[in-house]
C-alpha cells in the first residue's frame, strides 16, 4: 500500500489552483486538436510543448498529459458525428458510433465513448500505480548490458511483430537511430555525420523532427482530400448520460475484455490501434446477435474506445518506469522529460517522486475532469468544424513553426521541420511507418551509449548481453522476436507434428 | 425519436477532382525513394569509417554503431528496391493524380514562402501574410474575414508566447518599429 500513500502525496502536490488551470487548459487545448481535421494526439503535444517551456516540470507534464487526454476525447467526437476518425485508432468508433448518429442516438454514442474512454484510460492507469513502482524498482538493478538489451528488445518487437512490411520498419528504425548519432559523440567527442556544417553541431533535435513528420505531413495530406464535410450536431442532456450509465454493467465484460486487451497492447510498442480492432472485433465475436454490429449498437462504440484508451494510457508505463515510450505519444512526452532536464526511467521514482506521483496523479484528475467537460461541452467542439479547412490550415503551420523555433531558438530548425515535414509525407504514402522512426530517434543515444559502456566495462566482450540470467534471457527474447516472422512458421509445423495423432482420430 | 439530419455543412471549392489523371505512381516513388536512402546509406558510412570503425581495447570507435547502422540501413533500402522493380503490383497504384499534386502544392509553396519570409519579416508578420494569403486565395473566403483572422491570430500568438510564455520569436522590422 506504499503506492496508495504516494498516490495520496501527489494529489496534494496537484491540487493547487494554479495546477488545475493548467489542466483545464491542458483538456481543452487537446480537444481542441483532437477534433480538428490534419490534428491529433502526438502533432497536438508537440505543437503546444513550447508553451510549457517555462512553467515548472510538473505543471508542464500536467498540461502536456492532459493535451492527451483532451484529444483522446475529441478524436470520438468526429468519429462519431462526421464520421471522420480524427486518429487511426478511432477507426474502429466510426463502425457503429456513425451509424447511431444516423438515427438520431449520437448523444447515446458520444457518453458510451467518452465513458468507456474513461473506463479504459482509468484501467491502465490503476495499472500504472501499482506496477510503475515495482518495475522502476526492479530496473533499478539494470547496468549497462540490461539496458541496452531492454532497447534492443523494443526495436526487435517493433521489427518482428509490426504489421508493416519488415524492411520498412527496418529502414525506419535505422534511419532514426542514424540522425539520432549526428553531431557531437556523448562519450569520445567526436563530430559525427555533421559533415563540416555547423548547424547540424547541435544534432538533429527529436521534437523538431517529430512537428514535421506529424504536423506538416499531415497538413500535406489532408490537403490531398475532399475536405466538405457534412455532420450532425448533438448536445447530451443528462438524462441520456444516466440512461446510458444505467445500461453500464450489462456490458461489463466488453468493458473489461476491451481493457485487459489495452493494457496490455498498450505495453507493448504501437498498440493502440490494433488494440481498438482487437476489442471490437472480439466483442462482435462472443456477441449472439453479430449481426447488429455495424448498424449502430452501442456495445460497438464500447468495445474499441475503451481498448484505444487503455492502450493509449498504459502506453506510459513503460515510459515511466524503464525511459522507453509505449507510443509515438508517449515518446513525445518523453522528449519533454528530457527538455526540462528530467532523465526518464527508474531514477525517476526516486529523485523525483514529487514529480513521478504529481503525474500518476494527474492521469486520475485529468480524465475525471476531461470527462465532465467533454460531456457539457461537445456542441461547442463540434462547431469548431465549421471553420473551413483553408483558415485552419495556415494557422497549424504557423503553431508548428513556432514549436519548432521555440525549442532551440534556431531558425535552422524551422527548415528541418520542413524538410521532414516531406519525408513524412511521402514515407505515409508508400507506407513506411513513423513510429519506429520517432522512437529510435528519442532513443538513440541513450541505446548507443548502453552498448558503449557495457563494452567498455566488459573489455568488447559481445559475451556480457548473456553475463546473467536476466540480460541474457532479455537479448534472447530480443532476438527471439526480430525473427518470429521467420519463426512463427516453424513453430506451426512442430506443432502439426505433434498433433496429427489427434487429428486422424477426430477425422 | 428525433430525426436524423445534417446539421454542419462545410464546402470545398476547390477541391481534387476524383477523375484526375495519375502523376506518378507509387512503384516509381518507391523506387527513387530507395535509391535516395541507398545513397545518404553510402554518404553515412563513408563519414564514419573515415571517423574510425574498428574496437580498441575498452570498445568501439564512435564511428563504429552508426557504420554498422548504415549497412543495416543500405541492405533494406536494396531490399526495397528490388522488390519494387520486380513486383508489377505496386504498377498501377498512383501515387498522386494532378489534381491532388496541384492541391498539395498550394500548402507547400505557402509554407515554403512563409519560412523564407521569416527570416526577414519576423515570424509575427509572416504568418499573417501566410493565413491572410492563404484564406483568401485558397479559402476564398471574403477579403475582410481573411484580414481579421489573421491579424487576430498574429496578435494572440504574439501576446501568448512573447509576452505571456516569454517564448521569444524571431522578429522583423514591423516589431522593431514598436520597440521590441
Amino acid at each position: 500500500m506504499e503506492a496508495f500513500g504516494l498516490l495520496l502525496h501527489g494529489f496534494q502536490v496537484l491540487l493547487t489552483w494554479k495546477t488545475l488551470a493548467v489542466m483545464m487548459v491542458g483538456l481543452v487545448l487537446g480537444i481542441f486538436v483532437g477534433v480538428l481535421p490534419g490534428l491529433g494526439g502526438p502533432n497536438g503535444v508537440a505543437i503546444l510543448l513550447p508553451l510549457t517551456f517555462t512553467m515548472d516540470p510538473t505543471s508542464a507534464i500536467v498540461m502536456l498529459s492532459c493535451i492527451y487526454w483532451g484529444a483522446l476525447f475529441g478524436g470520438a467526437i468526429t468519429s462519431i458525428l462526421f464520421n471522420i476518425p480524427g486518429e487511426a485508432w478511432s477507426v474502429a468508433t466510426t463502425f457503429d458510433g456513425y451509424p447511431m448518429a444516423q438515427q438520431g442516438k449520437a448523444p447515446e454514442a458520444l457518453t458510451a465513448a467518452f465513458t468507456s474512454s474513461f473506463i479504459g484510460s482509468l484501467a491502465a492507469v490503476l495499472l500504472i500505480t501499482f506496477l510503475a513502482p515495482g518495475i522502476a524498482a526492479f530496473a533499478l538493478q539494470f547496468g549497462p548490458p540490461e539496458f541496452f538489451a531492454v532497447y534492443l528488445l523494443t526495436f526487435c518487437s517493433f521489427v518482428g511483430l509490426g504489421r508493416e512490411d519488415k524492411h520498412k520498419t527496418i529502414i525506419s528504425m535505422t534511419l532514426g537511430l542514424l540522425l539520432a548519432g549526428i553531431g557531437m559523440d556523448t562519450v569520445s567527442g567526436t563530430l559525427r555525420m555533421t559533415f563540416g556544417w555547423n548547424e547540424l553541431l547541435r544534432g538533429i533535435n527529436f521534437l523538431v523532427a517529430v512537428i514535421g513528420l506529424f504536423g506538416i505531413s499531415e497538413i500535406l495530406l489532408t490537403m490531398e482530400e475532399r475536405l466538405a464535410l457534412r455532420g450532425h450536431t448533438a448536445s447530451i442532456g443528462l438524462r441520456v448520460v444516466l440512461r446510458v450509465w444505467k445500461d453500464l454493467p450489462r456490458y461489463w465484460v466488453t468493458l473489461l475484455r476491451s481493457s485487459v486487451i489495452g493494457c496490455w497492447l498498450g505495453i507493448t510498442p504501437g498498440g493502440a490501434i490494433a488494440a481498438s480492432f482487437m476489442g471490437y472485433n472480439l466483442a462482435k465475436r462472443f456477441s449472439k446477435d453479430k449481426d447488429s454490429f455495424g448498424k449502430g449498437r452501442i456495445e460497438g462504440v464500447f468495445a474499441p474506445e475503451t481498448a484505444a484508451h487503455a492502450s493509449g494510457t498504459s502506453a506510459l508505463l513503460p515510459m515511466l518506469a524503464l525511459g522507453i515510450p509505449g507510443s509515438g505519444t508517449a515518446a513525445i512526452l518523453l522528449g519533454g522529460l528530457m527538455v526540462w532536464g528530467l532523465n526518464p526511467g527508474p531514477l525517476l521514482f526516486v529523485e523525483h517522486k514529487d514529480f513521478v506521483w504529481g503525474l500518476i496523479a494527474s492521469m486520475y484528475l485529468g480524465n475525471i475532469v476531461g470527462l465532465v467537460l467533454v460531456l457539457t461541452t461537445v456542441p461547442v467542439f463540434a462547431s469548431v468544424l465549421r471553420v473551413p479547412f483553408s483558415a485552419i490550415a495556415p494557422m497549424i503551420v504557423v503553431s508548428c513553426a513556432i514549436g519548432a523555433y521555440a525549442i532551440q531558438n534556431a531558425t535552422f530548425d524551422i527548415w528541418l521541420m520542413l524538410v521532414f515535414g516531406v519525408v513524412g509525407y511521402v514515407f505515409k504514402k508508400i507506407g513506411i511507418p513513423l513510429a519506429p522512426f520517432t522512437l529510435a530517434l528519442v532513443l538513440g543515444n541513450r541505446a548507443e551509449d548502453a552498448f558503449r559502456l557495457a563494452m567498455i566495462g566488459a573489455g568488447g566482450d559481445l559475451r556480457v548481453f548473456w553475463s546473467n540470467g536476466l540480460v541474457g534471457s532479455i537479448t534472447t527474447l530480443a532476438l527471439i522476436l526480430l525473427f518470429w516472422p521467420l519463426l512463427s512458421p516453424l513453430f506451426e509445423r512442430a506443432s502439426r507434428l505433434w498433433r496429427p495423432a489427434d487429428g486422424s482420430r477426430a477425422a | 425519436m428525433p430525426t436524423p439530419e445534417t446539421d454542419i455543412v462545410v464546402d470545398d471549392p476547390t477541391a481534387p477532382a476524383d477523375n484526375s489523371p495519375a502523376v506518378v505512381s507509387t512503384r516509381t516513388v518507391e523506387i527513387v525513394v530507395s535509391l535516395l536512402l541507398l545513397a545518404l546509406a553510402g554518404l553515412f558510412c563513408f563519414d564514419n569509417w573515415r571517423t574510425g570503425i574498428a574496437w580498441e581495447a575498452d570498445g568501439p570507435q564512435p564511428g563504429y554503431f552508426p557504420f554498422y547502422l548504415g549497412l543495416f540501413l543500405a541492405g533494406a533500402s536494396l531490399y526495397g528496391l528490388v522488390t519494387a522493380i520486380v513486383t508489377r503490383t505496386g504498377a498501377a497504384q498512383t501515387f498522386l493524380t494532378r489534381d491532388q499534386l496541384r492541391r498539395v502544392m498550394q500548402v507547400f509553396i505557402p509554407t515554403l514562402l512563409f519560412c523564407l519570409f521569416t527570416q526577414w519579416l519576423g515570424l509575427y508578420v509572416a504568418s499573417f501574410l501566410l493565413i491572410a494569403g492563404f484564406m483568401r486565395i485558397i479559402g476564398r473566403i471574403a477579403l475582410w474575414k481573411s484580414l481579421l483572422t489573421a491579424f487576430l491570430f498574429a496578435v494572440i500568438m504574439f501576446f501568448t508566447f512573447d509576452v505571456a510564455f516569454d517564448v521569444i520569436m524571431p522578429k522583423g522590422p514591423l516589431e522593431a518599429a514598436f520597440g521590441y
